[in-house]
């Protein structure tokens, strides 16, 4: 049986899914009922000044008739009272001893700071997380992103934090900077224990065309939210990895954005993260999600022979390169098996109009099988990606007789690359 | 009353087998089109709708433009929605097939989309500018009223003369009512007719109340788009009795008017194509305890469609293989048939000699072809009964055109719409004196 269990930053949790600092975290009943259904972990909805919120707050794209693939929202932090919520956290803590519970905070001032840090360690919680990342709403107050996105202004406050929290703290990293590593360093310098990314992007998640309006519609207008949901998980996955590699930084990672199942999880676990945090897909499906995402990420450990997560955390990062720094001699071609061919000819029409024409209808027109020109096939990946039958094309590998050679090596020590194709001269 | 059609009618019991799709079921189907590149579907489609691209249109929301693309094809696109044999035409080359995964459900789509249009009286195409050219049509059914509205578009002149009083053919007459009632047909003719300046004389019969030559006097071309006659006798004994009647005739009855089935408890339909397979099902529909379609071949040399058959088996149809009806007995209506089977080759069994009792009995083997009416026409070629043509519906006297079941013999509605618009474009391009594309 493989060991799921996780320690990030100094959290422990029996295993790497906590639920991210959001509505599923709003209440104890709801955080107990999560951890009932199998979570690991959850990070409250993020405390602070009570504040008032807005009806409608949320918003999602719609992608062939599936709602929800990116997400947002421009609700504030909770709207419950810090007594009530604190008591709540106390006795969820008593009644889940082993799981990890996290409170997220968001004040101003340095007292603030500090009164709301010892009372939230009061409560018996494992970590604290400095909410840096909201992009709507309390970054106009000057928290949140407003935080997130000075270094200085984000070092200064976590070192308060720090000064006064005897439990890990974790700072969550808004997204909505150009680069993370200054973001992730001024944590680090504050003293933080580790560091959660990403928190929500800023968004226009869509205009009611008929009404001409922004939505979320409030009355007759609205305002940018934060975005979320599978869509973002690739900027997520960017940000995670760009942190992880930096030799220089070192933090652990909780990871977040777009993780809908344990294969996404186990994606932010290979690029480094500790532990994962979910939101959305919870949001959308609820707390029974978690059932899969254990067993998932258990048979895979199995079938890759992983006896505890340490084993597969950051495996994928060694794999990441600056572009100069890839093969340009390098060579693949797309192959079409035609046995599972179905004749949908999407791959002829993504290469002609998407591609580099190399992929054309059969010369005879009773057979639906198309032909990959492949002296001008660039090994792009486009016809595979379109190709509805699984296994169908496969990119095969091409010996073409050029020794490897970058682009750095190219210029530098004048490697010769191979002949270009697919730019039909 | 929907113009002319009754509403008390004994099709009025069948519902749709094939019900219309909702708005979610439409968005789900249509989701599921992989908008294949020179798609299988559309090369399936006699009329070459884009298939793909109504689909997608679907997804989208913008319904009126899929019903445009569906019309821009096929201005019978309502009717055929519903009447198509889609499992072997568009369905039957569905890319899904070929993962065993159900192939999209076109039919439905394309129902949605054209129900959509007509219900809200969108129109889509304008008659073009009076050209001064002239053209009679033969028949009302869907390869005329096809011709006719893409004449129209050109700016053509358009007179059709039907001999009965209703108009739309087979599809107001002769469709099983399962898949489309009469009303439903009228309210396409209506819609089609919309284009405006189409003249349609009903209760005219060309050589009879207008002779055929005269045709020519009155326009610069004719179509002949009268489908086909008369159901065929079996010319065996006892075949005047009451209670036996031709298919087609009785189908048209049933559809327009009331047909009596009281006291039938078996009926037996003879022949084994689609029209006998319909009127097994439609004499079960309407009630008849016991319906037995009698063919001389074997299942599986059956010419009607194999998934219309098995269809017809879970409503009750059940069937008597390589037999034929050697004589009708009864004392004033039918009673019974005198049977015999057949060997492989169509030959008889000595002693294989039954007896059906039977208080209904329907032909359905065949109809008659009316090539003969043009027979004496210097230039018009028959064969087999069918009038001869080029692929484009032109016949070898000028200025005549065919198309739809007395071209083809009897096909599909949507054989005929596509045979009817392509002699259009025909006629069109021998006004203008060009070659047709």
């Amino acid at each position: 049986m493989p060991d799921l269990s996780t320690n990030c930053g100094g959290i422990k949790s029996p295993n790497p899914f906590w639920l991210a600092s959001a509505p599923p975290t709003n209440s104890g009943l709801q955080v107990q009922r999560a951890f009932d259904a199998g979570w690991g972990g959850a990070v409250w909805k993020t405390l602070g000044q009570p504040i008032q919120n807005v009806s409608s707050r949320f918003g999602a794209t719609k992608v062939r008739g599936l709602a929800g693939i990116g997400f947002s929202n421009i609700e504030l932090i909770t709207d419950r009272s810090l007594d009530v919520n604190l008591r709540e956290i106390y006795e969820t803590k008593k009644m889940f001893p082993h799981h990890a519970l996290v409170v997220s905070l968001m004040v101003e001032t340095r007292q603030e700071w500090q009164d709301i840090i010892k009372r939230s360690i009061d409560t018996g919680a494992d970590g604290i997380e400095l909410n840096f990342g909201c992009p709507h709403g309390m970054c106009e107050r000057g928290m949140g992103s407003a935080v997130g996105q000075e270094p200085s202004v984000n070092q200064e406050i976590t070192s308060w934090a720090v000064q006064h929290s005897t439990v890990p703290v974790l700072v969550k990293l808004t997204p909505n900077v150009a680069d993370i590593l200054p973001h992730g360093h001024a944590a680090k310098r504050g003293g933080a224990h580790g560091v959660t990314l990403i928190n929500t992007i800023k968004s226009v998640i869509g205009i009611d065309i008929d009404q001409f309006l922004m939505e979320p519609r409030v009355d007759n207008r609205s305002t940018n939210g934060g975005y979320c949901g599978a869509a973002v998980k690739p900027i997520a996955l960017h940000m995670v990895g760009a942190l992880a590699r930096d030799k220089s930084f070192g933090l652990p990672i909780s990871g977040i954005g777009g993780i809908s199942n344990w294969r996404d999880a186990v994606e932010f676990l290979l690029l480094g993260s500790s532990s994962v945090q979910v939101c959305t897909e919870v949001m959308l499906r609820g707390y029974r999600v978690v059932n899969d995402m254990v067993e998932g990420l258990e048979e895979y450990m199995r079938k890759h022979n992983f006896t505890k997560l340490d084993d597969l955390i950051g495996k994928a990062v060694p794999s990441f390169s600056e572009w100069g720094n890839l093969d340009l001699n390098y060579e693949t071609v797309a192959k079409i098996d035609a046995s599972q061919c179905i004749g949908c000819n999407l791959c002829v029409v993504a290469c002609h109009d998407g591609a580099h024409q190399c992929i054309h209808p059969n010369a005879d027109e009773k057979i639906r099988v198309p032909v990959v020109d492949e002296s001008e096939c660039v090994g792009c990946n486009l016809c595979q990606i379109v190709c509805p039958v699984a296994g169908c094309i496969t990119m095969a590998e091409v010996d073409n007789g050029f020794s490897s050679a970058t682009w750095n090596e190219h210029v530098n020590d004048g490697k010769p690359l191979r002949p270009k194709k697919g730019v039909h001269h | 009353m929907t113009d002319g059609i009754a509403s008390d009618r004994s099709e009025t019991v069948f519902k749709d087998f094939k019900s219309g799709f909702s708005r979610e079921q439409a968005l789900v189907e249509a989701n599921r089109c992989f908008f294949c590149s020179d798609a299988p579907c559309i090369k399936a489609c006699p009329t070459q709708i884009d298939i793909p691209q109504f689909i997608r249109k679907i997804t989208t929301g913008n319904v009126k433009g899929s019903a445009r693309t569906i019309f821009e094809s096929n201005i019978l696109g309502m009717s055929c929605a519903r009447v198509c044999p889609v499992e072997v035409l568009c369905v039957s080359t569905c890319v899904y097939n070929g993962l065993d995964q159900p192939p999209i459900q076109i039919g439905k789509l394309q129902r949605y989309s054209t129900d959509f249009a007509i219900a809200e009286g969108w129109r889509f195409f304008a008659a073009g500018p009076d050209s001064g050219k002239s053209v009679g049509l033969i028949g009302a059914g869907p390869a005329s009223l096809a011709c006719a509205h893409e004449l129209r578009r050109h700016g053509h002149r358009v007179t059709i003369y039907e001999k009965r009083t209703s108009i739309g053919g087979l599809n107001t007459t002769g469709v099983a009512p399962y898949k489309m009632k009469a009303d439903c047909s009228v309210e396409e003719v209506a819609w089609i007719l919309g284009i405006g300046g189409i003249e349609v004389k009903t209760g005219v019969t060309i050589g009879v109340d207008i002779a055929v030559k005269d045709l020519e006097q009155l326009h610069n071309a004719v179509f002949f788009g009268a489908g086909l006659g008369a159901d065929t006798k079996l010319r065996v004994p006892g075949e005047h009795l009451a209670g036996v009647h031709g298919a087609v005739e009785w189908i048209e009855s049933m559809k327009l008017a009331r047909v009596a089935t009281a006291g039938v408890q078996h009926c037996v339909v003879v022949g084994g194509g689609n029209t006998a397979i319909d009127a097994v099902r439609e004499a079960r529909g309407l009630g008849i305890p016991r319906v037995t379609m009698l063919y001389r071949g074997s299942e599986v040399k059956m010419s009607g469609y194999a998934h219309e058959w098995r269809s017809a088996l879970p409503e009750g149809g059940c069937a008597e293989w390589q037999a034929i009806v050697t004589r009708f007995e009864g004392s004033q209506s039918v009673e019974r048939l005198h049977c015999q089977r057949l060997d492989a080759q169509k030959q008889p069994i000595s002693g294989s000699d039954f007896v059906l009792d039977a208080q209904l009995v329907l032909l359905a083997i065949g109809q008659s072809k009316l090539g003969t009416l043009l027979a004496g026409l210097e230039g018009i070629e028959i064969e087999g009964g069918r009038i001869v043509t080029d692929a484009h519906g032109s016949t070898g006297r000028k200025g005549w055109f065919a198309g739809g079941d007395c071209r083809n013999g009897g096909k599909e509605v949507v054989n005929a719409a596509a045979e009817g618009k392509s002699a259009a474009l025909a006629i069109h391009a021998y006004f203008s004196g060009g070659k047709h594309a």
